[in-house]
């Protein structure tokens, strides 16, 4: 897996008998020595939390369904037996719910990361795409797995999402009552999301294989973007990384705790302890966080097809951003106009995602009153507006970056990693008085 | 050398017929895969409900489960009437009169009283609220659609009127639906 050269060497006649014959033991090796660029910061530790993510999800899911009944008469009675009688079914639930939500935190901030240093740049576009490909699955993975406790999120969520096929044209209804099984949101339905569910999962791990394949083939970008040219570049993956991402795990874990323990419903919504039920919809239907910003671009539009167009658009457009952005220099650090839209670009998705917990209709800001008829209106900006300044910041980004990278002066860069770390110093690090 | 190019000709059809053979067959069997998902045949025989109208009070809806989606049956007032049938519908985006949305009972005329529609949101499958909105008929929560006192569409981003389920007046006050 790993391109440098290998440096294993079997210590006792058992292993080299191994090596001989399949050489797993030394892909681990390599991979533990495999050489990453020397200044590797904190937010590089993200890939190794996400990895973690993922083993831990499956481990608490596989286990959840020795428990759960995919039957909508008694799937919701399941999940709440599973967090009062199972034992430690108090634990391992709000595990795998509250790590969902970790995971994709972890997640907007690997991509972020990406964004940033420009990692997505040649020679690693395959990266970055294995890597939007992942993030495509993991939100049908969640959306698959809110279903399944049959909450009146659950519920409403599904018809709503599913509803998205409904606007194909021509073909859309049959597409829909396909993916249903039925008529509307029905057994049927639980019963494949269900298998579904437990599926994807693992074709993430396969996904994160080829990711990670490709990471060690094209070599790990790093904060200043530059590509390793001497040995002392780089450092060996262990000890220096297996303890910063160890560190890492532990900060991230203890946040994770944090929630399981003391506030294991804070990211979930409390209509989802009230059962389906297909003649009511709840009065604010809103999804899980992670998927706020791209409802907001939804609602955003006052067309249903150019609405679903535009939300699938916000995704799709970054699997050509390796094409989008022009400039030859990848991390902002020495790009300071286009850092500048970076951040505007991460404001326009938290704006996008705040519009996507409120009503269309309610202000998000009001400068003052107005009588009209009679009636006193507000006047100010009312959250679809919001959202529609939002989605335009959110595109402009990558609307702008093709030009910028033909315009713009980037700053200086070091001559090499080394001493974007040391400085010009000589790399013995300098007597001081 | 003339028997090498009948060689030839012969492999490539060979080589053709066996990948066509392959592609039907892959075909074959992936379509099984693919249409079990479809609506099974418990599901598609789910049949028919027959709704008393009498027993629904004016102003009031009744709400039943047909085929898992909700049915509003309302007992509308003669405000609510009159509001229908005199609206100017040809600047609505889905135009329809309101009589256009009734069936007739069995003495060949409709009942503007009684509204059957499918209560569900065209935009994605909400259930509107009923007695609400701004044209006082169903307001859908999930973005924000105003349906009028025909079930038409009037504001938001739902693209049609509430739909009219197949049905049909067995009696002057008994409907089946389906
Ligand atoms: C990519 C990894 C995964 C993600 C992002 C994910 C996400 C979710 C989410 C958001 C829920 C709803 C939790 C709630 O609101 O209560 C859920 C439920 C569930 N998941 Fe997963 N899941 C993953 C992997 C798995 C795996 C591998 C399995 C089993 C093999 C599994 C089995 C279940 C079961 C049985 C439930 C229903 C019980 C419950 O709601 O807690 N999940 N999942
Ligand atoms: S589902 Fe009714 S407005 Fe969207």
């Amino acid at each position: 897996m790993s391109g440098h050269a290998s440096t294993y060497e079997p210590k006792y006649a058992a292993g080299r008998w191994l090596d001989k014959r399949l050489p797993i033991v030394r892909m681990g090796a390599d991979f533990m020595t495999y050489p990453s660029p020397r200044n590797l910061n904190y937010w590089y530790t993200f890939g190794g939390i996400l990895t973690l993510c993922l083993v831990a999800q499956i481990i608490t899911g596989v286990i959840l369904a020795m428990h759960y009944v995919p039957h909508i008469d008694y799937a919701f009675e399941s999940v709440q037996r599973i967090r009062r009688d199972v034992p430690f079914g108090w634990l391992l639930q709000p595990m795998h719910a509250v790590g969902a939500s970790m995971f994709f935190f972890a997640v907007y901030i690997h991509m972020f990361r990406g964004l940033y240093y420009g990692s997505y740049k040649a020679p690693r576009e395959m990266i970055w795409i294995l890597g939007c490909m992942i993030y495509l699955v993991m939100m049908a993975t969640a959306f698959l797995g809110y279903t399944l406790p049959w909450g009146q999120m659950s519920f409403w969520g599904a018809t709503v999402i599913t509803g998205f096929f409904g606007a194909v044209p021509v073909v859309g209804e049959s597409l829909q009552q396909w993916l249903l099984g039925g008529f509307s949101v029905n057994n049927a339905t639980l019963n494949r999301f269900f298998a579904l569910h437990y599926l994807l999962p693992f074709v993430i791990a396969a996904f994160v294989g080829l990711h990670v394949w490709a990471l060690h083939h094209a070599g790990q970008n790093n904060p200043v973007g530059i590509e390793p040219k001497t040995k002392k570049d780089t450092l060996s993956f262990h000890p220096y990384y297996t303890v910063k991402d160890g560190f890492a795990v532990v900060l991230f874990l203890l946040i994770f705790a944090f929630f399981i323990f003391y506030q294991p419903d804070a990211l979930g919504h409390s209509d989802n302890y009230i059962q389906a039920d297909p003649l009511k919809t709840p009065t604010h239907i809103v999804p899980e966080w992670y998927f706020l910003p791209f409802y907001a671009i939804l609602r955003a539009v006052p067309d249903k097809l150019m609405g679903i167009l535009l939300m699938l658009g916000a995704i799709a457009v970054l699997f050509v951003l390796p094409w989008l952005d022009t400039s030859r220099v990848r991390s902002m650090r020495f790009r300071p106009v286009a850092r500048m839209f970076f951040f505007i670009f991460i404001f326009a998705c938290f704006i996008l995602g705040l519009c996507g917990a409120k009503s269309p209709d309610d202000m998000a800001f009001t400068v003052g009153e107005r009588v009209v008829n009679g009636e006193s209106r507000l006047i100010g900006l009312n959250f679809v507006w919001l959202s529609r300044i939002g989605t335009f910041l959110y595109f402009s980004y990558f609307l702008i970056l093709p030009i910028l990278g033909l315009i713009e002066k980037p700053t200086e860069r070091p001559d090499s990693i080394t001493k974007s770390v040391l400085g010009d110093k000589h790399p013995k690090p300098a007597v001081s008085g | 050398m003339q028997n090498e190019q009948v060689e030839e000709g012969r492999r490539d059809f060979i080589y053709l017929a066996t990948g066509a053979v392959a592609a039907a067959g892959v075909a074959s069997v992936t379509w099984p895969l693919v249409a079990q998902m479809g609506k099974a045949a418990d599901t598609r025989a789910a049949g028919s409900i027959e709704i008393d109208l009498a027993g629904i009070a004016e102003g009031s809806q009744l709400k039943m489960l047909w085929r898992g989606k909700p049915v509003f049956v309302r007992h509308r007032t003669p405000e609510e009437i009159a509001e229908a049938e005199n609206a100017d519908v040809s600047r609505y985006p889905d135009p329809q009169t309101d009589t256009e949305r009734l069936v007739p009972t069995p003495s060949g005329e409709v009942n503007p009283k009684y509204l059957v529609m499918i209560g569900v949101c065209t935009h994605f499958g909400c259930v509107p609220v009923g007695e609400q909105g701004d044209y006082g008929g169903w307001y859908c929560p999930c973005h924000g659609s105003h349906y009028d006192t025909s079930g038409r569409i009037r504001k938001g981003p739902a693209p049609t009127n509430l739909a009219i389920p197949p049905y049909e007046y067995i009696s002057d006050t008994v409907i089946r639906v389906g």
